[in-house]
C-alpha cells in the first residue's frame, strides 16, 4: 500500500476522534476519552513515522534533490476559473519534519495528560479539544496551498483559544483566552490581506508555484507599488505580522505568558512545541519569496527575532511563576528560529541558517514540551506554580527531577545535548551575517542557561518548603512521556539534520565550527555557575542583587510595561478618541432615524384607529356617506 | 294594461322605501329593526324591477322571476340573520347594536 495516499488519515483520524469524543465522550466513563483520543494519535503517529521514513530513506530524493510534491488534493470551492480553493497534502522535507514534531509531542501530551487531567470536571472535552487542536495542526503543516493553511491557521487559533480557557470557571483563564484569540486575530488580518494581495500578483494560493522560480520572478516584477513599498514587500511583510502573532514575536508577543492560564499539558503542546512555531514554518514555508523578493524584509525578521530572544530572556531571569519563565524561555528560543531564518541565505552551506532554524524547531520541541510536562509534573505534585513555594524537590520527584535536569542542560547548550547542535548552527549563521545579532544571541544563550538554572536549583534544590502533603512522584503514565521526551532531546542533536531539510532541498554537510561553539558553551557555563553560586542554597544575594538593580529589575518584572502600553493605546486613545464618537453616533444618528420611522407610525396609528370603532351603524353610514359622494361625482361628471 | 297608476308614482314610493330603510339602518339600535329596514330596502329594489319590467319589457317575464328570486333569498337571508340575531342574543343579553362592539381595535 502506498503510505502517500494513506497521509489524508492523518487528518481525518484526529478530526473523527474530534467528533467522536466531544459528541460521545460523556456517555462513556471518562478513560475511554482519553485511552479512544491516545490511540487514535498513536495511529496518526505510526503514520507520520512511515510516512518520514518513506520520504527521507526511500524515494524522497529524485537527482540529489529533494522531492517536493502533493500527495492528495480535492478541489473543496470552486468561485471561477481562476480562483479555486483546494485541499491536500503536502510533502516536503520540513512538512515531514512537522508531521514528525507534531505527532510526537502530540501523543506524548495525550498520554500524559490521562494522568494529568485525572478527576477534572471535562476530561472529555480536554482530549475532544486536544485531537481538534493535532487535526487542525496538522492541517496547517500539510497544507499545500496558502489558503488551505490559512483556515487551518484559523482552526489552531481556536482550539488555543479553547484550550487556554478550559478552565472557563476562572476569570483570569477566561481572559488570558479571550487575549491570546483577540491577539493573534488582530495579527491574522495582516496576515489575509498579505495572503490576497501575494495569491492576486501570482494569480494563485498554491505554494509549488508560488515558491517555484516562475513564482518568484512574477512576485518581484508585479510592479505595483503602495506608500513606496512594492506589492510583494507588503504582502510579505504583512505575511510575517500573522506569522509574529501565531509565534507571539515582539510586539505581539503579550498573550503567550498569559495563555499559561491554560492546563499544563496544553502549554507543553501548543504554547511550546507547535502552534507557536507555526509562524516559523510559515517563513521557511515562503523562504525563497523571502529571499529573492524581499531580502530587508528578511533582515527586518532577523532583528525582530534578536530582539525578541533578548527581550524574552531578560524577562525571563526575573519572573517567578514557573511556567511564565518557560513561556519566555520559548519566546527567547522562538527568537532565535526566526533570527536564524532571517539570516539565512539560499543553497547549500549558505542556507544553513534555514536548517539551523528548523533544526531548532525540532530540538525545541523535545525539550521545551519536555520542561512543561516537567513543570506540570512539579505543580503535580505541591499544588502551586510559584517558585517560592517550591524548594528541595529532587528528593520527592526523582525522575521529573532527572528529565528537568536533561532538558535543563539541553537548552543550555551543553555539548552532547541536542540545544547544543542547533544553536551552535543558529551562531554560526548568525556570525557569518551579522555580527551584532551574533553578539546578541550568544549573550541570550548565557542568559538562558542562567534563568534556566535559577529555576532548576530554585525548584530542585534549595530548602524544603511547608508542603500541604508530602510531594510524591506522579504516575508512570505521566513520567513515561517524560523520559521519552528526555530521551528525544538528548538523541535529536544526533540526527543529520542537514541531510534531510536544506533551503534548496538539497542535502550538504556541516561540520562543527570549535570558534564558535567553544565561546558559546562558555557562556552556557558562566551562565550556569552564576544561578549555582546564587540559587544553590538559600541565601540573600540574590534580592541583595534585585534591589541594586533598582527600576532595572522592576521593568523587567513588570515585563517592561508593554501590556500597560497597549491598554494606555487601546483604553485611552482608541476608545476614547474612535469608539466612543462611532458609538454615539450608532446611537444618535443611526439607531435615531430608525426610532423616529417607528415613532411616527405608531403615533399617528394611535390617532387614526378610532375609526374601527366596532360600531356596525358607523360603517355602514360611512359606506352610504361614499357611495352617495361617488354618485353626486359621476352625476356630475356625466351630466354637466 | 292601464295606465292610471304614472311611472313617477311607482318611483317616488320605491324611492322613499329605499332611504326609510336606509335612515333605519343608520339610526335603529334594535337588531330586529335593522333587519326590517333591510327587507324595506330590498323590497324597494323589486318594486323597481317589477315596474320597469312592466312598462319597458311587458312581454318578458325576467324582473318579474328576479323580484321573485330576490324575495326567496331574502327570505334565506332573514333566517340567517335571525339566527345571528339569537346568538347575540345570548352572548350579550341584549339586541342593542351599539354594545356589539367587540370588534374594535
Amino acid at each position: 500500500m502506498d503510505i502517500y495516499s494513506l497521509t489524508p488519515l492523518i487528518l481525518a483520524i484526529p478530526f473523527a476522534m474530534f467528533l467522536f469524543i466531544g459528541l460521545l465522550g460523556t456517555k462513556f466513563k471518562p478513560v475511554v476519552s482519553g485511552i479512544l483520543g491516545t490511540s487514535g494519535l498513536a495511529a496518526v503517529f505510526i503514520l507520520s513515522l512511515l510516512t518520514a521514513y518513506r520520504y527521507f530513506w526511500v524515494d524522497g530524493m529524485a537527482d540529489h534533490t529533494y522531492r517536493m510534491f502533493v500527495a492528495a488534493e480535492t478541489t473543496w470551492l470552486t468561485f471561477t476559473e481562476k480562483l479555486i480553493i483546494k485541499g491536500g497534502v503536502l510533502i516536503d522535507p520540513i512538512s515531514v519534519m512537522m508531521l514528525i514534531v507534531v505527532s510526537t509531542v502530540s501523543l506524548m501530551v495525550h498520554i500524559y495528560s490521562i494522568g494529568y487531567m485525572k478527576g477534572e470536571k471535562g476530561f472529555e472535552r480536554f482530549f475532544a479539544f486536544l485531537s481538534l487542536f493535532t487535526f487542525s495542526m496538522m492541517g496547517l503543516v500539510v497544507a499545500p496551498n496558502i489558503f488551505q493553511m490559512y483556515i487551518f491557521w484559523e482552526l489552531v487559533g481556536v482550539s488555543s483559544f479553547l484550550l487556554i480557557g478550559f478552565y472557563y470557571q476562572k476569570p483570569s483563564a477566561v481572559a488570558a483566552s479571550k487575549k491570546a484569540f483577540i491577539v493573534t486575530r488582530f495579527a491574522d488580518l495582516g496576515f489575509l490581506i498579505g495572503i490576497l494581495i501575494l495569491s492576486y500578483i501570482n494569480g494563485t494560493f498554491d505554494f509549488l508555484s508560488i515558491t517555484s522560480p516562475e513564482g518568484i520572478a512574477v512576485t518581484k516584477n508585479s510592479g505595483l507599488t503602495f506608500l513606496g513599498f512594492s506589492a510583494a514587500t507588503w504582502a510579505m511583510m504583512l505575511i510575517f505580522m500573522g506569522g509574529a502573532g501565531k509565534s507571539a514575536m515582539f510586539p505581539l508577543h503579550i498573550w503567550l505568558p498569559d495563555a499559561m492560564e491554560g492546563p499544563t499539558p496544553v502549554s507543553a503542546l501548543i504554547h511550546a512545541a507547535t502552534m507557536v512555531v507555526a509562524g516559523v514554518y510559515l517563513v521557511a514555508r515562503l523562504f525563497p519569496l523571502y529571499y529573492f523578493t524581499n531580502p530587508n524584509t528578511l533582515h527586518l525578521i532577523a532583528y525582530i527575532g534578536g530582539f525578541t530572544s533578548l527581550f524574552a530572556a531578560v524577562i525571563a531571569c526575573t519572573q517567578y511563576d514557573i511556567k511564565r519563565i518557560l513561556a519566555y524561555s520559548t519566546l527567547s528560543q522562538i527568537g532565535y528560529m526566526i533570527l536564524s531564518l532571517g539570516v539565512s541565505g539560499y543553497g547549500g552551506e549558505e542556507g544553513l541558517g534555514y536548517m539551523a532554524s528548523m533544526f531548532h524547531l525540532f530540538t525545541h520541541a523535545m525539550f521545551k514540551a519536555l520542561l512543561f510536562l516537567g513543570a506540570g509534573s512539579i505543580i503535580h505534585a505541591v499544588h502551586s506554580n510559584y517558585m517560592n513555594d517550591m524548594g528541595g524537590l529532587r528528593k520527592y520527584l526523582p525522575i521529573t527531577h532527572f528529565t528537568f535536569l536533561i532538558a535543563c542542560i539541553t537548552i543550555a547548550g551543553i555539548p552532547g545535548f541536542s540545544a547544543f547542535y542547533s544553536k551552535d548552527e543558529i551562531l554560526v549563521a548568525a556570525f557569518h551575517h551579522d555580527k551584532i545579532l551574533f553578539g546578541i544571541e550568544l549573550f541570550v544563550a548565557g542568559l538562558t542557561a542562567f534563568y534556566m538554572f535559577r529555576l532548576y536549583f530554585n525548584v530542585f534544590w534549595g530548602a524544603d518548603r511547608h508542603y500541604h502533603h508530602t510531594p510524591h512522584e506522579s504516575p508512570y503514565v505521566m513520567t513515561i512521556p517524560l523520559i521519552f521526551l528526555a530521551l528525544a532531546s538528548v538523541l535529536a542533536g544526533y540526527l543529520p539534520f542537514s541531510e534531510f531539510i536544506s533551503s534548496d532541498y538539497r542535502p550538504f554537510e556541516t561540520e562543527m565550527h570549535y570558534n564558535i561553539a567553544i565561546p558559546s558553551v562558555l557562556v552556557g557555563l558562566i551562565g550556569i555557575a552564576i544561578a549555582w553560586l546564587l540559587y544553590r542554597k538559600v541565601n540573600n544575594a540574590p534580592d541583595k542583587i534585585v534591589k541594586s538593580l533598582g527600576f532595572l529589575h522592576t521593568s523587567a518584572f513588570n515585563k517592561f510595561y508593554i501590556d500597560e502600553i497597549y491598554l494606555f493605546i487601546t483604553k485611552k486613545i482608541l476608545f476614547n478618541l474612535v469608539s466612543r464618537p462611532v458609538a454615539w453616533f450608532d446611537r444618535h444618528i443611526v439607531d435615531g432615524t430608525m426610532n423616529g420611522i417607528a415613532w411616527t407610525i405608531e403615533y399617528t396609528s394611535e390617532k387614526i384607529k378610532g375609526f374601527q370603532s366596532g360600531q356596525l351603524q358607523q360603517y355602514a353610514l360611512v359606506f352610504v356617506s361614499g357611495a352617495v359622494f361617488f354618485l353626486l361625482v359621476f352625476l356630475y361628471l356625466f351630466f354637466n | 294594461m292601464n295606465t292610471l297608476v304614472p311611472l313617477s308614482f311607482f318611483l317616488i314610493v320605491s324611492t322613499a322605501m329605499f332611504f326609510i330603510g336606509i335612515w333605519g339602518f343608520i339610526i335603529r339600535r334594535n337588531l330586529i329593526t335593522i333587519l326590517m329596514s333591510v327587507e324595506l330596502i330590498l323590497n324597494s329594489v323589486n318594486l323597481n324591477f317589477v315596474v320597469f319590467n312592466r312598462i319597458l319589457f311587458p312581454d318578458h317575464f325576467q324582473g318579474l322571476f328576479f323580484s321573485l328570486f330576490v324575495v326567496a333569498i331574502a327570505a334565506a337571508e332573514a333566517s340567517v340573520a335571525i339566527a345571528i340575531i339569537i346568538n347575540i342574543y345570548r352572548r350579550f343579553s341584549t339586541i342593542e347594536v351599539d354594545s356589539v362592539n367587540e370588534m374594535k381595535y
